[in-house]
């Protein structure tokens, strides 16, 4: 099983605050912590779960600074065999068509069967890159995915879950991308050992001229995306109290929520 | 890294900061073992705290064998037998982030790999070491180290437990009994001294299952409850001749340097315990509500936090710049082909260094934690919240691996015992003090941070060198019996070794260029020297009024009061900064 696992390096915004540069269109990240994306985590997981199951070989692309080594480095620690970051100032890294064509280009010509991303990413929320990814490379894929079974080495028969807990199974035929949900299986930690033999593994440094990506069609004059405005909405409160009996407050809170069709 | 620095040296002359390890000279080894191991205590052992403290079946053990998985408890153990082999430095990381989730678990952990398995990597001889370090590595087998008896504290080499050879010689037969072992009720394997016919201090392993072994109940405890220590009990207890450790009648050796290293990774714990009070105590002040706003926004809350964090700074600057020292001589020894004999050197040589460490850092921690308890107020002192808990562990650092009034004493004593033997030039440092004092009397201090301080900090180590000095030359050999001089010499050392070890590193930070982290990092440490100045010249005219009179005590106080000679600057303002840093992450900001 031939495999690309697909990371993002993204903030960590849930405790820092965010705060918006001067530019509108990006924020300060100097307080955030940095590591790989959620969803990205349980695909990685999810690949070296299935070279450890058939035998395989897994290979990590990233788009991102020097600072997500580290980041990398750990994906090799727990199993990923080596990895390539694509690190271009060009590239319109906030157009997910964009960056799929970026992957893309590293991953045509050779050969794979599965290439496997996060269902989304924490910092932009497009959801589109892994989809997008299989567009490009003209392969199948399934979204959303909570179960992978390899059948036959063929094929996979990928669990997506939907609203209410429903499961839809799909089949489909090698190779594919496919989109990893959270809570897939439980992401192991990378042992000292792992770590250590993770320093020896091969981590190529590519720019688009290496992967012999024309510039023109994954920059920001390519993108058909335009990033006008980042803003932080303005905190309104409006809190109505509801006075009286209970039987009454009960009542008029019912009213409320029938009006505002929340029941 | 360049030159050794000799232990005690720090106090004599100016540093280079290139000499120096710091946290920012984390390779990328040590940061993603840094991760693996901060996860592992955030996701498996924070969960389980409660089932740690109320000691629930198995709940600790399970945590150490799955730390042991990852690699994360056999980092001092050679890979032949089946460690990891890490450096110092990884050890410290994983040490500090073991201590991230209350006292229990880290104390378990720490007299595991530490003065538990240490004994037997360092002394074992070859069978030992493949009988046992494979088991202790894994965390299959726990292990204890049982030193203290009833009347044998402090003063541990007045071992009552005795170890007799049996009459086929296949045995020693020890009768005697340790007490305050931590990881008694689960060790399988026990470190334990004895003197052989009641004269010769040995060290020795027992199985805990070996006949005439026997464990008494938990003591009930102040904290660390959710760690097991209870009495061991050699009642006739048959002791394999083959399990002696190291020689006969050097059992001194193993126990104290043994605690050297136990001491320095004390103050590593302190490190992760002091950065979780910052956390929890920073996250509550911003979400708790009085007179209409966050506490965190009073200024007197803002001075507390920031007083945290300097002392953490300083703590975890101290803690890595030890273990810089102590990883540069072990891997010298060890490049030379090391004999046992050669790392119990090189751990000895940096005995003060491990002293300042387990001192220092178990008291900055423990008024971390009670100013957390403080910034809760009655929250705090309740068992709903985190505080109560860190206040109640802290306080158990400053009595194991020897008190720190007997770690204050090794402090000073240790440098004029090497003073005497000429391994550091102490001596002529005094010889010298006229020739040091004489240009202070018209010096302008430098106008430029951090050279300013840097200029402040070299004085006062010529202020320790006038009063030890004269200490020394008034009682002599007798200083031994000025106790309270000696600690409050040790009190000079400490200060001076915290707020140096944060100064080499603001200014390694600041050759890497001027950043965020370099100029909050600047700010501390300025806020610690300012702060310490006239403590330290009070300190030092007290020693002073003990030991001299008249002219000579005259002149005493006019050099300690040059070499304390400083302008005062304004601490509440960047102290402000500093808590207003730790608010916009709810963190301990400098970590990585
Ligand atoms: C929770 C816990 C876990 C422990 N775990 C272990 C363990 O795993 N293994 C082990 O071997 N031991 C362990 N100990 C024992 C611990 O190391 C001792 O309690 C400690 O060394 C102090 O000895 P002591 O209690 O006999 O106090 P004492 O020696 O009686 O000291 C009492 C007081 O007198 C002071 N004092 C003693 N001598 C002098 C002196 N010469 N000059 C000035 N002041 C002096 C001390 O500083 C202290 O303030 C543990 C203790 C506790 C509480």
């Amino acid at each position: 099983m031939k495999m690309f696992v697909c990371i993002k390096y993204v903030p960590d915004t849930s405790e820092a605050e965010v705060k918006v540069n001067p530019d509108g269109v990006s924020v300060d990240s100097s307080r955030f912590s940095f590591d790989i994306n959620d969803a990205d985590n349980y695909a990685v997981e999810e690949s070296v779960l299935i070279k450890e199951a058939n035998e395989g070989d897994i290979t990590v692309l990233s788009i991102g600074p020097k600072q997500s080594d580290v980041m990398i480095r750990m994906a090799m620690a727990k199993g990923c065999d080596r990895a390539v970051r694509i690190e271009d100032e060009r590239i319109a890294g906030y157009d997910p068509l964009m960056v799929a064509k970026v992957l893309g280009g590293a991953v045509k010509g050779q050969e794979f069967d599965l290439v496997l991303t996060g269902c989304m990413a924490s910092d932009d929320w497009h959801m589109t890159t892994g989809v997008a990814l299989a567009e490009e490379l003209g392969v199948n894929h399934v979204s959303m995915v909570k179960k992978v079974e390899i059948l036959d080495g063929k094929k996979v028969k990928a669990y997506r879950e939907l609203e209410g807990g429903l499961m839809e199974v799909v089949e489909v035929e090698l190779p594919v991308v496919l989109t990893i949900q959270t809570g897939i299986n439980e992401p192991r930690y990378a042992p000292i050992r792992g770590i250590r033999e993770a320093q020896k593994k091969e981590l190529k440094v590519a720019n688009l001229d290496d992967l012999g990506i024309d510039a023109a069609e994954v920059n920001a004059d390519a993108s058909l995306v335009v990033l006008e405005q980042l803003y932080i909405p303005q905190v309104e409160s409006s809190a109505e109290f509801i006075e009286g009996e209970p039987d009454v407050k009960a009542e008029k809170l019912a009213s409320i929520l029938v009006k505002g069709g929340l029941v | 890294m360049s030159e050794l620095i000799k232990g005690g040296a720090f106090l004599l002359g100016p540093v280079d900061e290139n000499t120096v390890f710091t946290p920012e000279d984390f390779d990328d080894v040590h940061l993603m073992i840094k991760k693996t191991s901060y996860d592992f205590m955030v996701n498996k052992v924070e969960p389980r705290i409660d089932e740690i403290e109320e000691k629930a079946e198995g709940v600790t053990l399970d945590l150490i064998r799955q730390a042991g998985e990852l690699g994360l408890i056999g980092s001092d153990i050679p890979e032949e037998y089946g460690g990891e082999e890490a450096d110092k430095i990884t050890t410290m990381i994983i040490t500090e982030n073991a201590s991230i989730c209350g006292g229990s678990y880290a104390t378990s952990f720490g007299a595991h790999t530490g003065i538990g398995t240490l004994p037997i990597v360092y002394f074992g001889n070859e069978e030992q070491k493949k009988k046992y370090l494979p088991g202790l590595a894994s965390g299959e087998k726990i292990a204890a180290y049982a030193l203290t008896e009833p009347e044998a504290g402090s003063d541990a080499l007045n071992c009552k437990t005795k170890a007799v050879l049996s009459d086929d010689k296949n045995y020693y037969i020890l009768n005697g009994a340790k007490q305050y072992i931590t990881n008694a009720a689960w060790a399988e394997v026990i470190v334990t001294y004895a003197k052989i016919d009641g004269e010769r201090f040995t060290a020795f392993i027992v199985d805990a299952d070996s006949e005439g072994v026997s464990i008494d109940p938990e003591e009930k405890k102040m904290g660390i409850k959710g760690s097991s220590t209870c009495s061991v009990i050699f009642d006739n207890a048959k002791v394999p001749v083959e399990n002696m450790l190291w020689e006969e009648g050097k059992g001194h050796q193993v126990a104290f340097n043994i605690l050297n290293i136990g001491r320095f990774k004390l103050g590593a714990g302190c490190v992760g315990g002091s950065k979780k009070v910052i956390e929890f105590s920073s996250a509550y002040a911003l979400q708790r509500i009085q007179f209409k706003q966050p506490i965190a926004q009073f200024n007197i809350i803002k001075n507390k936090v920031a007083n945290m964090t300097i002392l953490t700074y300083l703590m975890e600057s101290l803690v890595y710049r030890v273990a810089g020292m102590i990883e540069d001589k072990l891997s010298a020894v060890k490049a030379s082909g090391a004999a046992a004999s050669d790392i119990v050197q090189a751990i000895q040589e940096y005995a003060i260094e491990c002293s300042i460490s387990k001192v220092w850092c178990s008291e900055a921690m423990d008024y971390i934690a009670d100013e957390g308890v403080q910034i809760f107020g009655g929250y705090g002192y309740g068992q709903e919240y985190p505080a109560e808990r860190s206040y109640r562990d802290s306080r158990i650092n400053r009595i194991f691996e020897g008190t720190n009034e007997v770690n204050r004493m090794i402090i000073p004593g240790t440098l004029l015992g090497k003073a005497m033997k000429q391994e550091i030039p102490f001596m002529e440092a005094v010889m010298n003090l006229g020739a040091a004092l004489k240009p202070l009397k018209d010096a302008e201090a430098p106008a430029e941070s951090p050279a300013r301080e840097e200029f402040y900090l070299q004085n006062l180590k010529t202020l320790f060198t006038l009063v030890a000095g004269n200490a020394a030359q008034k009682f002599g050999a007798d200083i031994k019996n000025e106790q309270e001089i000696l600690c409050r010499l040790a009190d000079i050392a400490m200060d001076i070794f915290a707020a140096e070890s944060g100064l080499l590193r603001v200014k390694k930070m600041m050759a890497n260029g001027e950043s965020e982290a370099s100029k909050m990092a600047l700010k501390m440490t300025q806020c610690y020297i300012y702060e310490m100045i006239p403590r330290l010249e009070a300190w030092g005219k007290e020693i002073i009024a003990a030991t001299l009179e008249g002219e000579a005590a005259s002149k005493a106080y006019s050099g300690i009061r040059l070499c304390c000679n400083f302008e005062p600057a304004d601490i509440y303002g960047p102290k402000r900064e500093i808590a207003d840093a730790v608010y916009a992450g709810k963190k301990y900001f400098l970590d990585r």
